[in-house]
């Protein structure tokens, strides 16, 4: 009967411990996020938005980040969506399941955690150097899409895979051929968990610093960027730049940046899960 | 006139030897019932006849199966047509998740219908046809999935009449609803025998022995008896089928 007693002690324990981890990581990013703000948040106003970069931090903007950062991200959706998708509807809806398909599948979840920077050196090499489009908006975005691809085409089969198979078998029942299907059913069907898959990999793209500063982009760019093929900066490689330097001053900056970027990435990720919830409430099996 | 016929088919899963040997004919204008235990192959010889078998990788057949005097596993066939022509309904009503009114609509639209009066024409025949019209009228733009069961499963009859076929399977329509809706539903089998042939599976032998003029009696993949759904009832000539039919099995 004492057992019981030792039970329900284990049980206790093991409640404080799950929260004091819950609360850990919490805990540890509301502090970091505190401390940025209370160090960046009066730095930012309309002109540290439209300044272009200048050797005065007082005078230093942020344009041309994150007027880079929304090419950049532009591009590699406009590049990495379509293909992603489609590839993720081929493997999953067309593709024979053989012993090749399981090796791509395998080699896809591989990629989805090779390190960015692999992708980086990628890119160099074949955007920047054999296609010669040397440190360009469009060899930063080529280089990302392919960094977010396997998580484009994961998310796309996952959400695919979920579409229920009742649905499927209603549609060639009536007569509708594979791709019929695919557009007018499956797709709708599956839109929510793809579009969730495709924002969290743009949300990524947006944060990535290494592969671009291999590529090339640079750092001190005092242009925006009005084509494809100028030559360009983003947010991370500035706030990378400012809080490298020794002043007081530009860590400041620094930190104002921060929050663009993080208000960035949070605005996406939260569409992301308004998205994910809207479609699961509306289709319902 | 035999609407459809079946020589020798068999069917194996892998090695799974699922059909064996099945031979039967369907005139028109007729309700067949296939009858017999879970697993026996009726669903399965269902669905051979609108080639909705052919999703399953290790689905292999043998025989032959004509529908109109052609055979539709021939390579020139083409399976949206044949489907077309042998609509389906399945057993869990599974409505497109779209409105009322695109659910009736989605096949005319698949085939190439574009003539928005055509598509509102045959959308209100099909509705009534499958005697749903009176409930869902005012509402054709609202969710189909909001409609009850017994309702979706009309929805789904309805877009299976929409694109005008000769013959409709159903694998057990009634299985997954109420005694009220289950009846509508056998009631709306006889008015349209008038103007298809139907082909019912189910378990449920006093459905079988409500709705069908031939009943066929499947078990182990054996077809063992197909007769007129009165004389199987009453004085079967297999002990098999005697069994099932009085509840000793299965």
């Amino acid at each position: 009967m004492n057992k019981i007693k030792a039970n329900r002690l284990k049980d206790s324990a093991f409640r404080y411990v799950g929260i004091f981890c819950t609360l850990f990581g919490i805990v540890i990013l509301l502090i970091f996020i505190g401390n940025i703000l209370f160090q960046g948040l009066s730095r930012i106003d309309w002109d540290f938005l439209t300044n272009l970069p200048s050797r005065r931090a007082s005078k230093a903007g942020i344009l041309t980040a994150w007027t880079g950062t929304a090419w950049i991200l532009g591009l590699t959706a406009l590049i990495g969506i379509p293909i992603g998708v489609s590839a993720g509807i081929y493997l999953q809806e067309y593709g024979k399941k053989n012993r090749l398909a399981s090796i791509v599948e395998l080699n896809i979840a591989n990629l989805a955690g090779v390190p960015s920077i692999i992708y980086g050196l990628l890119g160099l090499e074949i955007f920047a150097r054999v296609m010669q489009l040397g440190g360009s908006l469009l060899a930063g975005a080529l280089t990302l899409s392919l960094l977010i691809l396997p998580i484009i085409i994961v998310a796309t089969r996952e959400a695919l895979k979920a579409v229920p198979r009742s649905l499927r078998e209603a549609s060639f029942g009536m007569g509708a051929t594979k791709w019929q299907t695919i557009w007018y059913q499956v797709l709708p069907a599956a839109a929510g968990g793809i579009l969730t898959g495709i924002i969290l990999a743009l949300s990524r793209a947006v944060g990535e610093t290494a592969p671009l500063i291999v590529i090339g982009a640079l750092a001190y760019v005092p242009f925006v960027a009005s084509s494809p093929m100028d030559e360009f900066t983003v947010l991370p490689i500035q706030i990378f730049n400012w809080v490298s330097r020794p002043q007081e001053e530009f860590l400041v900056n620094g930190a104002a940046a921060i929050i663009i970027l993080l208000l960035i990435t949070f605005v996406m990720n939260g569409i992301a899960v308004y998205l994910r919830n809207r479609w699961q409430k509306k289709v319902s099996w | 006139m035999k609407l459809i016929e079946a020589k020798n088919v068999n069917v194996f899963y892998g090695d799974n030897h699922v059909l064996k040997d099945i031979s039967l004919t369907i005139k028109e204008n007729t309700v067949t019932a296939f009858i017999g235990p879970s697993g026996c192959g009726k669903s399965t010889f269902l669905r051979s006849l609108n080639r909705m078998n052919d999703y399953i990788e290790s689905f292999r057949k043998k025989g032959k199966i004509f529908i109109d005097g052609k055979e539709i596993y021939e390579k020139k066939v083409r399976v949206e047509e044949l489907r077309r022509k042998v609509g389906m309904v399945f057993q869990k009503p599974n409505p497109f998740p779209k409105t009322i009114f695109e659910n009736v609509a989605y096949g005319l639209r698949i085939h190439g219908v574009t003539d928005k009066y055509e598509i509102n024409e045959i959308v209100e025949k099909s509705l009534k046809q499958s005697a749903l019209w009176g409930e869902v009228k005012d509402k054709l733009g609202k969710p189909a999935l909001s409609l009850s069961g017994g309702q979706q499963q009309r929805l789904c009859i309805a877009r299976t009449l929409a694109v005008k076929p000769t013959i409709i399977l159903m694998d057990e329509p009634a299985s997954a609803l109420d005694p009220i809706s289950t009846a509508k539903i056998e009631e709306l089998i006889q008015e349209l025998k008038e103007k298809y042939t139907i082909v019912i599976v189910t378990h449920n032998m006093q459905q079988a022995a409500r709705v069908s003029d031939r009943t066929a009696f499947f078990y182990m993949g054996d077809l063992i008896e197909y007769d007129k759904t009165s004389e199987l009832f009453t004085n079967p000539k297999n002990k098999q089928t005697e069994n099932y039919i009085t509840g000793r099995f299965g």
